[in-house]
């Protein structure tokens, strides 16, 4: 079963468009993976964490920043009154289940945030009901229930305070905290 | 000669005062529209009193009497005379000037103690008789409001026959600030927005507060590391005790009328669920199991019932359950959704959040002829409430992009709005004084 991985380089490509997966999918593609430096496209460095030219990473380091640059995308957004995930939405949870099955000890918080629309007590409901989609998706790729926590702030924690569609659907979201 | 049917009697009623006090924000500032076409003409002449005393009773007294939009009150500038002892008041004087109800009064200072006290009288100027005639118990010089608030009551159950809520408090939740900067507030002022005092502070999120029917104690949904929990605050002492904070959501508080319970919403077993909580013993009784949301419980005053928000049938609508345990029944057919349900005093009427067309609005819903009455016009009206004595309900509402508090008349004709800086919302009114 090489599951996990298998959606690590469905991520990479969506982020990055590298070719890491390109070593085969084996589950050692995350930190180990020998690919050679050569065999990568020449151009586009992902984000220079380290001020370095990424190609000029060991391919652990690759790894390690393509990785970083998924995580960075770290909240899932709803459609109204819905908790099903979108395949936008799926993908950034993708991203964290690689992370933290290659990282057993790592943790995440899961906060559950609903628009203004609705009595306040109900969207802490509804909240923590997309919260869970998100930690279904986590424990369905095979993360242990251990890593995660959840928290519903219903919509108390606004990022945008405005009475507007654009507003609220930056509004309903689950923000993936690392602990 | 004016008819006195009433004797002076003497009222002793208990304040309450709160131990907590601290600075708040900026009091809500009351503004009233709408009104009756009936609204009764009154006069509330200056009381007399001497020089040391500051108050000005009967400028509280009429602000309390006009937001109600039952009384239209008399301006100043045109009484002719101002009497302040029944001894000198002329009926017909008033009668001329179309003023049927008038009321006078004087206050005294008691030298030993420097407490003030309160005379006054309600005059029928049509029957020419003397309605209400009290000499109010001294109070110390920074309770003299709440002497003004004890008056307004009097005479407004006299002359409506409801219990005046002039003297009762209001819990509000003020936030300010979005991300890291936001702050939220849990304000206790009076019901006509003095007083505003800060009982708790938080960088986290702070709901639902919930007074005890005996006003000394406020249930509130809080966050503390990384977990909501119910908690529950004496307001004398200032003392915070943790009710329950499970995993997952610890919501909707809501008092029994007893006092001994607190109704609130617990997911840490499957889902929302109604569970009732033994305040002395701590002992649980979950009420509800359901794969839907059931949240926002609320008790009937005869305590058998509680109604709850559940989306068991696709869409949130209110439900009512035995308290005793049993099949909820659904009570809400009209419109999308509805939401938050609470009772009227009198038991007969729910008040709820109705969704239809788009909009939130706050609705009366009477459960003998399942009838829905709108009340409000507002998009995304919430957290709707009975006043104690039934006469209006106050909600929150939005204006631009920021949330204030409203007051509707129970047939939706008066509406008054309550406003400070930041936002405001969740209020919840206290019972009468016991």
């Amino acid at each position: 079963m090489n599951f996990p991985s298998l959606r690590l380089c469905a991520v990479l490509l969506v982020v990055g468009g590298l070719s890491a997966c390109a070593s085969g999918g084996s589950k050692d593609a995350i930190d180990r993976s020998p690919s050679p430096a050569a065999e990568r496209p020449a151009t586009r460095p992902l984000q220079d964490f380290s001020g370095r030219d990424a190609n000029s990473l060991s391919a652990a380091e690759q790894a390690r920043v393509e990785m970083e640059a998924a995580l960075a995308r770290n909240i899932v957004y709803f459609e109204y009154d819905q908790d099903t995930l979108t395949s936008e939405g799926a993908s950034t949870v993708r991203a964290f289940a690689d992370y933290l099955l290659s990282n057993p000890a790592a943790r995440v918080r899961l906060e559950g945030h609903a628009d203004e629309r609705g009595t306040r007590e109900y969207n802490l409901a509804l909240a923590e009901r997309r919260s869970r989609a998100v930690e279904a998706a986590l424990t369905r790729a095979g993360v242990t229930s251990a890593q995660i926590t959840s928290l519903s702030y219903g919509e108390e924690r606004p990022t945008c305070a405005e009475s507007t569609e654009s507003c609220w659907s930056q509004n309903r979201r689950v923000e993936i905290i690392r602990l | 000669m004016l008819k006195q049917r009433q004797t002076f009697r003497s009222l002793w009623v208990a304040l309450i005062f709160f131990g907590v006090s601290s600075a708040a924000w900026a009091q809500l500032e009351i503004t009233v529209s709408g009104g009756q076409e009936s609204a009764r003409p009154i006069a509330v002449v200056p009381f007399a009193k001497p020089g040391s005393i500051e108050a000005d009773v009967a400028s509280i007294i009429e602000a309390n009497l006009s937001r109600t939009g039952l009384f239209e009150t008399m301006s100043r500038d045109s009484m002719l005379e101002r009497p302040t002892d029944i001894a000198n008041f002329n009926s017909s004087n008033w009668r001329a000037v179309r003023m049927e109800n008038v009321v006078i009064g004087q206050l005294k200072l008691d030298p030993a103690t420097g407490n003030v006290g309160a005379r006054f009288w309600l005059v029928d100027t049509l029957l020419n008789e003397q309605l209400l005639g009290f000499d109010m118990p001294p109070v110390p010089p920074s309770q003299v409001r709440y002497l003004a608030h004890q008056i307004s009551d009097l005479i407004f159950e006299k002359l409506t026959g409801i219990p005046g809520a002039f003297n009762t408090r209001l819990a509000y939740v003020a936030a300010q600030g979005l991300g890291f900067e936001r702050r939220f507030q849990l304000i206790v002022s009076d019901a006509d927005g003095y007083n505003p005092r800060t009982i708790a502070t938080s960088r986290e999120p702070i709901m639902s507060p919930a007074w005890s029917p005996d006003r000394a104690r406020l249930a509130y949904v809080g966050y503390e590391r990384g977990r909501s929990a119910i908690y529950m605050h004496e307001l004398r002492t200032g003392q915070v005790k943790t009710l329950v904070s499970e995993r997952g959501i610890n919501g909707s508080p809501a008092w029994s009328p007893d006092g001994t319970k607190l109704a609130v919403t617990l997911s840490f077993e499957t889902n929302p669920d109604i569970y009732v909580i033994d305040i002395a013993t701590g002992r649980r009784n979950r009420l509800t199991k359901h794969f839907g949301i059931d949240t926002e419980p609320a008790w009937s005053p005869d305590r058998r019932e509680i109604v709850f928000t559940s989306d068991r049938g696709g869409n949130p609508h209110i439900y009512r359950v035995p308290v005793s345990g049993g099949e909820p029944e659904r009570l809400t057919f009209q419109g999308r959704q509805n939401l938050r349900a609470s009772y009227s005093p009198d038991g007969r009427d729910l008040v709820l959040i109705n969704l239809d067309s788009g909009a939130y609005r706050v609705a009366t819903f009477n459960l003998s002829s399942k009838r829905m009455n709108l009340l409000t016009e507002g998009r995304l009206d919430e957290s709707p409430s009975f006043a104690p004595n039934g006469a209006v309900i106050i909600y929150a509402t939005q204006r631009g992009n920021s949330a204030e508090l409203g007051t509707v008349s129970t047939d939706g004709r008066i509406k008054s709005r309550l406003r400070q800086t930041g936002d405001v919302r969740e209020p919840a009114w206290s019972p009468l004084s016991p």
